[in-house]
């Protein structure tokens, strides 16, 4: 029989296993439990909810979709009209990435391929953007579209997020154009294209996995944001996107278990795309554009 | 027809510049116009007298200009209180973010079955809109029917419910000591921890990734032990990473607004700056006021920022 000795090397290897394992267990409760919790609030009745405010299951039986009919029903009808925000949320985040797309992949060719004057300029204008508060920028521009008497509609708020998500979009498109070689491009001109012709037909094709990338980012943030949202169309109800709805319902007398519902509206759509699409989100969350 | 001879002999270069800066110059001109301008314009409105109501008639650029935006924004208690509490919350949720960050970074270092998931999941708290998670925290930390204490009842035989998210400083008994605790504070710092640890998970993670393998193996033959190795060969090549998510996550966090604003409202003693520079735009509408007060925050971020530069460099400086 061999003694096992207890070196430090040992002790330390088994703690550490036993260590993992915990830390798997603890990262997985916290970043999963919230939205769990979310969604079970969402099915219970409030009753239930009062009733047993510590438990975490809910019998099949007990479930509940009145609280999504409550959130989604227009307001005529006793409703939220979240349905009304969906849309809303909807052609802002889609003119958002059309636009910003648009305007952002010929930026960021040309900020990769050829020698303009400015070019330097570029790079500190977005270093400025990073760093500056996104409430000193929200005041300016408050204060702007309320002059021109555009304050509740959703044009103001879509260029808003264009001017925000343009630096991290030209720097995400930027870095996969630099890494598709010139040599094509050449070849190319040699035979005769011109440089318009290069980008359509050359390398538009080539970029498409940093196009999708790119705009499943820019959604992100534009579905996500908050506080230009509220400072543009609180006012005005009928242009509220899903965020704001949703922080607006909190502040009236709504069921906890409606808020849940509204909450899980918000949030689903955005986890699912993420969890199909998270090898092509990373990209953008490492340029950090969501300002943090 | 010579004005166009003269236009096919331009150069490739020549004409690449021309392109070039016919493609950038959408972007150039909307980042001039919506953050560009905005921000000299800010300056601007920090030295007019200025009532939300008047916006509409009143000349935006023109003087007359004054000082006493400055005067009444720096004089006021609130604002060293507000600045304070605005530190506070940027140093500790940095730091949170970080430590979380490395430990989910080292956690996952190793392959398991699954951990692709694991490492998706740990992504979550940074993509969920921030609305839907301030809410849930909300809910969850509600003194009526929260999870938190439901279970702090049940489990740790509370005897009182505890208002997370209002009570400005409770008591921590501990070992039979009593500490007080900012803990509506705490609570909003652990939600901008928890929010963003994935941003230094991602960085931590490539960083370890990229780490070449002879050190480790190196001190392993030495027989050092894994935790020794931790310190001495991975943390010391993490350092430059680190430190960089400091200075980003610190620069961040300073100047967060959503966050705060849909947790406590800035009530609680949580009321850092941005928080009340949406006050004196909203409920006292005050433009000059809150342009004033968010150039007295830039300026306190930036000088914040020169003391941590200069200290990093100073002892960098000793070091080598």
């Amino acid at each position: 029989v061999t003694r096992r000795r207890w070196t430090r090397e040992r002790v330390e290897t088994a703690g550490l296993r036993v260590a993992r394992v915990a830390g798997i267990v603890f990262f997985l409760g916290i970043t999963v439990f919230p939205f769990y919790y979310m969604v079970l609030l969402s099915l219970r009745t409030t009753q239930d909810l009062l009733g047993h405010p510590g438990s975490i299951f809910v019998s099949l039986s007990h479930l509940d979709l009145d609280s999504y009919a409550r959130v989604l029903k227009p307001t005529g009808e006793g409703g939220e009209g979240f349905l009304r925000f969906l849309l809303n949320s909807a052609l802002v985040c889609t003119g958002t990435v059309a636009l910003t797309i648009a305007i952002a992949l010929p930026g960021a060719y040309a900020v990769s391929r050829l020698p303009f004057f400015g070019k330097r300029t570029v790079h500190f204008l977005f270093l400025a953007i990073y760093i500056f508060p996104t409430i000193l920028l929200a005041i300016p521009l408050f204060v702007f579209f309320t002059r021109l008497g555009l304050r509740g509609s959703i044009a103001p708020l879509i260029i808003v997020y264009i001017s925000q998500t343009l630096p991290v979009s030209i720097y995400m498109l930027r870095n996969y154009l630099d890494a598709v070689p010139r040599s094509i491009e050449e070849a190319a001109l040699v035979d005769g294209c011109g440089r318009i012709g290069v980008i359509l037909r050359i390398s538009l094709p080539l970029v498409r996995p940093a196009l999708i990338a790119t705009a499943l980012y820019v959604f992100m943030i534009a579905w996500n944001e908050y506080l230009f949202a509220l400072l543009f169309l609180v006012e005005e109800r009928s242009s509220w996107t899903v965020s704001l709805g949703v922080s607006q319902l909190s502040g009236i007398e709504v069921p906890t278990t409606a808020l849940m519902a509204a909450s899980v509206i918000l949030t689903i759509p955005i986890l699912v795309i993420f969890f199909f699409t998270e090898r092509y989100l990373v990209a953008g969350l490492t340029a950090g554009g969501a300002k943090g | 027809m010579r004005v166009r001879r003269r236009a096919r002999r331009r150069t490739l270069a020549q004409r690449d510049a021309r392109v070039g800066l016919a493609l950038v110059s959408p972007t150039f001109v909307i980042v001039v116009a919506m953050v560009v301008l905005p921000v000299l314009w800010t300056v601007v409105l920090a030295f007019k007298d200025l009532p939300l109501s008047g916006i509409r008639d009143v000349n935006l650029v023109a003087g007359p200009y004054t000082l006493d935006n400055f005067t009444h924004v720096l004089q006021s208690v609130e604002l060293r209180r507000s600045i304070l509490t605005t530190l506070e919350y940027s140093v500790f949720g940095t730091a949170a973010s970080i430590g979380l960050g490395l430990a989910a970074a080292l956690v996952v270092g190793r392959p398991f079955r699954g951990r692709g998931v694991v490492r998706a999941a740990m992504l979550i708290p940074y993509v969920a809109p921030v609305v839907g998670a301030a809410l849930v925290w909300q809910v969850m930390l509600s003194p009526q029917f929260g999870i938190v204490n439901a279970a702090g009842k049940n489990v740790l035989g509370w005897d009182r419910p505890i208002p997370f998210l209002s009570q400005r400083t409770g008591d921590l008994h501990l070992l039979g000591v009593t500490l007080p605790v900012p803990t509506a504070l705490v609570v909003v710092i652990c939600f901008e921890a928890w929010r963003s640890f994935p941003f230094a998970f991602l960085f931590i993670v490539a960083r370890m990734q990229a780490l070449p393998a002879e050190y480790d193996e190196a001190a392993r033959v030495d027989g050092a032990t894994p935790l020794q190795r931790f310190r001495y060969i991975v943390l010391p090549q993490l350092a430059a990473v680190i430190a960089l998510l400091a200075v980003l996550r610190f620069i961040w966090t300073f100047n967060r607004f959503e966050e705060v604003y849909l947790l406590t409202g800035g009530g609680g003693g949580t009321d850092v700056v941005s928080v009340q520079v949406y006050q004196f735009l909203t409920a006292r509408n005050d433009v000059g006021g809150s342009a004033a007060l968010t150039l007295v925050m830039a300026a306190s971020l930036a000088i914040a920022l020169g003391i941590y530069l200069l200290f990093t460099f100073s002892r960098e400086r000793r070091t080598a």
